[in-house]
């Protein structure tokens, strides 16, 4: 199945569709709607409860394709985005991860109207945004700030004037602009160098000022595409920070894209997985990355975490490894290593960890471990063959997810 | 040489003559190429004002008249000249034919030097919820000044040279005093003199352009 796979929390039994509840395990007060919100964002907060329904999401995507036409009389059309629903809630972090040409960009360009969808519809706020007019969509871009993998500043604007560019084309007048500027500028650090030039910045700072022009006119919502892409880990960590304090102190909602999975680990809410232009999954952060439940979610998933052996390694492990391998999901319960050994002794199998990983993601354990089994008369007799399979089944019953890797091919 | 002192005047009337041509020039042409830079830029597929008609017709335009050498240029639009001006010849006739002139060849290097501004650019002022045309003036025109002012650079050397053939029609200016007063009269020194002052009128814009587009530049 290639479609997507929607979670259903067994405790809420209203749910239906794609629409997704903002539901975030371990996260709920950490983003204190309005309690938490400074003076800057008062105005949109306040713009955003008029002529939108409080109930509705903040972005909603319902069966979005784009495709693109054919380059050259040669080509073909390009389908970049194919059915692609979700909503993203008031307040939170939504991650979007996915490989290079999975449609990330042509997503978060479409959130701001930057592109129009083949089919389907975008809403902003309860705003449906193919149905407006090219100016009431250049309205609807002055709510959403936008940041760049490449920064995208003005070179010939000053660290001042590439902040105070949005709240120019917003018309706001010029006291006000130099006190919304500097406002900026200190929330981002950068007050001190207001007078610099961009390429007089480091990488870090050129984003920093790319996210306090992207608030500058106190925007409900930010999106980041590969924000940090261009960043080594140190100030990938500070740029992230100054989202999380952006999310927390200011009440955006942010939807970040990007195809570092570290990146959406640190940060995101709730997730979905794109690969090929749809939405594999989606849900919580911990959910989709503890349990992937497609098999190209967990290929991408997979490779974020490095705790399931590649082909390459799992043929080397076999060179010294003759046992049945099966691969076992960590699970967020207790003693959950003590049942995984007692279950192998109790069946006789003797269990080697032979690779694996165990990270922790929103404070909760995820990560898989791989092993070797091997039954009480070796690996190939049918005595093992049938106690490693009794064991197999024993773990499943329990609820334990136990993927066997498929033996070497030729 | 005392021949050149008895026509110091006429040596510095051709001077001026010369400047009032190139400047104008340079003032009409610069600004009338600098918008069919803009449109030719701005209704290029996938541009801003994206317009294949528009676009095409403007490219042609532009291609055919632009590579016209100015002398014949000259003599081909008398008709327009007449029109324009009521005579085709004199200085203003020939001020006329080289506004249009240089208002071709502004308008590809303007068009050039907004190509290379990053895309991206124009997508962060895109996303700021700004007006093409706004962002036309307040974006690509700031972020290519450095390309322009050499380009516009580039135009001047030109036009001074145009503007140094147009002697031949009768156009006041260096070119005609080399050709009146040097040339005809068999006067090498005036000759040379009127070269020298064109190369230091030609140094001059040269240096002033390449300061300008190195401040634009911050180099
Ligand atoms: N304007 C366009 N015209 C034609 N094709 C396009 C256009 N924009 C994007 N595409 C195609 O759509 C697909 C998705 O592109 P997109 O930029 O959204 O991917 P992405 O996930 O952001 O990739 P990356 O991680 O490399 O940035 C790609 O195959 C790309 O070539
Ligand atoms: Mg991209």
């Amino acid at each position: 199945m290639s479609g997507s796979t929607q979670r259903e929390p067994s405790s809420d039994p209203t749910r239906s569709g794609n629409h997704e509840r903002d539901d975030r395990p371990g996260t709920s007060g950490t983003h204190a709607p309005v309690p938490g919100r400074t003076a800057m964002t008062s105005v949109s907060a306040s713009e955003a409860g008029q002529g939108a329904a409080p109930a509705a999401a903040h972005v909603r995507l319902e069966h979005v394709t784009k495709t693109f036409p054919a380059a050259g009389s040669g080509g073909r059309p390009l389908t970049a985005l194919d059915d692609v629903s979700l909503e993203v809630s008031h307040g939170e972090v939504f991650g979007v991860v996915g490989h290079s040409g999975a449609g990330k960009s042509t997503l978060v360009r479409l959130i701001n109207g930057l592109e129009t969808p083949t089919a389907g519809r975008v809403y902003l706020g309860g705003r449906e945004l193919t149905s407006l007019t090219e100016r009431a969509r250049r309205e609807v871009r002055r709510d959403t700030g936008m940041i760049f993998q490449q920064f995208n500043l003005f070179r010939s604007r000053t660290v001042a004037g590439n902040v105070a560019y949005p709240l120019k084309v917003a018309r706001v007048g010029q006291p006000e602009r130099d006190r919304r500027v500097a406002r900026l500028l200190d929330f981002v650090g950068l007050l001190d160098r207001a007078h610099d030039h961009p390429e007089q910045l480091s990488g870090g700072q050129k984003q920093r000022v790319g996210i306090a022009r992207a608030l500058a006119t106190e925007p409900s919502l930010l999106l980041a595409d590969e924000a940090t892409s261009a960043l080594d880990p140190q100030t990938t960590s500070e740029v992230l920070d100054l989202l999380r304090r952006a999310n927390r102190n200011l009440g955006v909602t942010i939807v970040i894209i990007t195809h570092e999975l570290d990146v959406i680990q640190s940060i995101a809410d709730r997730v979905a997985v794109l690969d090929g232009g749809r939405v594999v999954e989606s849900g919580s952060l911990y959910d989709v990355f503890a349990q992937p439940r497609t098999e190209a979610a967990a290929r991408i998933i997979g490779m974020a975490l490095r705790d399931r052996p590649s082909a390459a390694t799992l043929a080397r492990l076999r060179l010294t490894h003759p046992g049945r391998i099966v691969t076992v999901r960590v699970r967020d319960r207790a003693a959950f290593q003590t049942a995984l050994a007692s279950t192998f002794l109790s069946h006789g199998v003797a269990a080697e960890i032979i690779f694996g990983g165990i990270g922790e993601l929103q404070d909760r354990p995820v990560g898989s471990l791989t092993f070797e089994l091997t039954g009480p008369d070796g690996a190939g007799g049918p005595d093992g063959a049938g106690a490693v399979d009794a064991a197999i089944t024993a773990l499943r019953a329990d609820g334990v997810d136990v993927t066997e890797e498929p033996a070497e091919e030729g | 040489m005392q021949e050149f002192l008895s026509n110091l005047s006429v040596y510095r009337d051709a001077i001026g003559q010369t400047f009032y041509i190139v400047l104008i020039s340079m003032a009409a042409g610069g600004v009338l190429g600098l918008v069919i830079g803009l449109a030719l830029y701005a209704t290029r597929p996938g541009s801003l004002l994206a317009s294949r008609p528009v676009f095409i017709a403007l490219n042609v335009l532009v291609n055919i008249v632009r590579p016209i050498p100015f002398v014949i240029f000259l003599t081909a639009i008398q008709p327009l000249i007449l029109a324009a001006i009521g005579t085709t010849i004199g200085t203003n006739a020939v001020t006329f034919a080289l506004s249009i002139a240089a208002a071709f060849a502004v308008s590809r290097i303007v068009e050039q030097s907004l190509l290379t501004v990053d895309p991206g650019v124009i997508e962060a002022a895109r996303a700021a919820g700004a007006r093409p045309t706004s962002i036309l003036v307040t974006v690509l025109i700031p972020e290519a000044l450095g390309p322009v002012i050499l380009g516009y650079t580039f135009i001047f050397v030109a036009v001074v040279d145009m503007s140094a053939q147009a002697g031949l029609f009768g156009g006041g200016g260096l070119g005609n005093f080399a050709i009146t007063y040097g040339s005809q009269r068999y006067d090498w020194p005036i000759v040379y003199i009127t070269v020298a002052t064109i190369i230091v009128i030609v140094q001059a814009g040269q240096f002033i352009g390449n300061w300008l587009a190195r401040r634009a530049l911050r180099r």
